[in-house]
């Protein structure tokens, strides 16, 4: 065993912040000594050690509401205060100017929901709805959030009640291995309104028919589907879950278990 | 990316002010390229100034046309009701670009600021005139078969990724913008974008400090008779090999009017002028489609690997102006209804 030192470089504000992060049983782990470079790894670990922490008070770091008042700008280099709602809860965080609103809700917020397939908006992975309308987080920089409205696939469900397109996603198999799921429901939880809106899309017969609700065929929803990228190839799935919620009925599940129950 | 001073403009002679005294700074739209290219370090700009909050987000009527917001988001403008009935090209081009998150965000004139998609452009490695003056064309005997086949530079191969410029080009929109002490100016959509030349580094004619406020589109009868058809390796989210915008107007079977504008052609919308001329005034039938197409690719100048592109433009140009004089409809079924 190596020797452990007993709280060797923790401050008293890293160790309560560790203690509150953590369950009961790892923070015992703290009793028995633990070195600072460890703590730290443990802070990377729960997704918020992107963040000099020096240059931070701990607690602002930990934040997850609105209760601790802003920092000036200043205290980090470029850093943008900006408060908005995520999921219904307000929000204030001080953000590096280049933080995207993916990282932040990812790596400030723990809404690791949003996923970041390719950084790059080329995916879909990281969709999110904002004011409304589906947009990709990870071109989106959290500084220009100031007074939005997110809604990220953790605020869909109402409790413990799945929102209908995520119960879809269940009954139809809608993914595989469930990465870019995320995005596909919040791309499709707004592709709803966008319909219900008579939005056209490339493949709409006739554009200059405007203002009526759109009644969506499979070449619709794969159409307006497009910019959610699917590896493991469950568009079939998708589509069958989206057509079931936009058309309030039943569309017939097509796969079932290996002993013939569904 | 590279550390950045950000700002919200409050007003756009703030916006234009704090752009104007910072060379390196850029407007902030959509940041759908930007920011892409920002994590790809092809550009690194020391201060980005939100413009989105500008006042520039309407459309409006006005004697002659309707006048589009800067700051209006593609999608909005896409599904805007006048736009959709008396500019239905317009809506097409936009909706056959990028995925329905990406046209949420993008701006119209972000749209009109894109930078190409050239994957020398893109690649910090590799030798582009346009990235860093002077390192060479990598494309121009590199893989280039996605590359221009009119109005290209031995400095530079690339083409303009837009789909909604194309149209623009094809409806000839007039771009407003904004300099400090409010001085206004118009730029006629032809002269907007440039050809390479020998500084392929400079995509557009808009001066550093410019904003585009909006776009206007003049009147036309062509409403009944456009189409916009899109050429690309999956059917839908991908950058367009070809593209063709097709708008006119007919009396009886005879052309009275004819826009035709090329995409994924050239470092700027192209402009079929040569194929326009020799449509107006006669008959709309395949036959004369076919000579204007062969009239107006006769002077294209292919590279290595993207010769394909003067046949697939030659028939997408055709099929284009028969979609549109059939009016059957938009969207892609209205290519297969017609059976062309
Ligand atoms: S992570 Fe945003 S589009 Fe892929
Ligand atoms: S379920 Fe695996 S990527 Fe879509």
């Amino acid at each position: 065993m190596e020797d452990q030192p007993k709280f060797p470089d923790l401050t008293d504000a890293e160790r309560r912040a560790l203690e509150e992060l953590l369950p009961d049983e790892m923070s015992e782990i703290i009793t028995s000594g633990i070195k600072r470079r460890h703590f730290l790894k443990l802070i990377t670990y729960t997704g918020t050690g992107l963040l000099a922490t020096h240059l931070l008070g701990i607690e602002q770091l930990m934040a997850r509401s609105t209760a601790v008042a802003p920092l000036p700008p200043t205290v980090i280099e470029n850093g943008v205060n900006v408060s908005f709602q995520v999921n219904g809860s307000a929000q204030q965080l001080l953000v590096d100017s280049r933080m995207t609103l993916l990282d932040a809700l990812r790596e400030r917020m723990d809404l690791t929901g949003s996923k970041k397939g390719c950084d790059h908006g080329q995916c879909g992975a990281c969709t999110v709805i904002v004011d409304g309308r589906r947009v990709l987080s990870c071109l989106t920089l959290a500084a220009t959030c100031e007074d939005k409205e997110v809604t990220t696939i953790e605020g869909l469900a109402d409790g413990d009640k799945l929102h209908p397109m995520q119960a879809a996603f269940i009954k139809h198999d809608g993914f595989q291995c469930g990465y870019c799921t995320p995005g596909q429901i919040c791309s499709a939880v707004a592709l709803m309104s966008e319909a219900k809106n008579g939005e056209a899309s490339y493949v709409t017969s006739n554009v200059r028919e405007a203002g009526r609700p759109m009644e969506l065929s499979e070449e619709e929803i794969r159409e307006r589907m497009s910019g959610n990228i699917c590896r493991c190839g469950a568009y079939p799935n998708i589509v069958d879950a989206i057509r079931e919620v936009h058309g309030d009925k039943a569309v017939a599940q097509v796969w079932q278990f290996a002993d013939g129950t569904i | 990316m590279r550390p950045f001073k950000y700002s919200n403009a409050a007003d756009p002679a703030a916006a234009i002010t704090a752009i104007s005294v910072n060379a390196d700074a850029k407007f902030l739209g959509g940041g759908t390229n930007l920011l892409d290219l920002m994590k790809e370090d092809v550009m690194h700009p020391s201060e980005l100034v939100n413009i989105t909050r500008l006042k520039y987000a309407d459309i409006e009527k006005t004697s002659n046309g309707i006048l589009i917001g800067g700051t209006a988001t593609n999608a909005f403008t896409a599904n805007h009701e006048r736009v959709r009935k008396q500019y239905p090209l317009l809506t097409m081009a936009i909706l056959a670009g990028a995925s329905a998150q990406i046209r949420n965000m993008a701006t119209n004139a972000g749209n009109l600021n894109q930078r190409t998609r050239c994957s020398y452009f893109y690649d910090v490695n590799m030798p582009c005139n346009k990235r860093t003056p002077g390192s060479g064309c990598g494309a121009l005997k590199g893989l280039n078969r996605n590359h221009a086949i009119f109005g290209w530079s031995e400095k530079c191969v690339a083409v303009y990724p837009s789909d909604m410029a194309v149209a623009l080009a094809a409806l000839d929109a007039v771009v407003h913008v904004e300099a400090g002490n409010q001085e206004k100016r118009t730029i006629a959509f032809a002269d907007f974008h440039r050809l390479p030349g020998s500084t392929p580094q400079i995509d557009n004619n808009l001066k550093h400090g410019e904003l585009i406020t909006s776009i206007e589109l003049p009147e036309n009868d062509f409403a009944a008779h456009s189409y916009y058809l899109k050429v690309r390796e999956r059917s839908s989210y991908a950058f367009a090999l070809v593209s063709v915008a097709a708008a006119m107007s007919l009396d009886g079977s005879r052309i009275r009017d004819i826009r035709i504008a090329l995409g994924g052609v050239a470092h700027k919308p192209w402009r079929a002028t040569a194929a326009e001329k020799l449509l107006v005034g006669k008959e709309a039938t395949m036959a004369n489609f076919k000579v204007a197409a062969a009239a107006e690719l006769k002077n294209a100048r292919p590279l290595e690997h993207n010769k394909y592109k003067v046949k697939m433009a030659g028939d997408a140009i055709v099929r284009a102006l028969s979609n549109a004089m059939n009016g059957v409809g938009y969207g892609m079924n209205a290519g297969l209804e017609a059976g062309v």
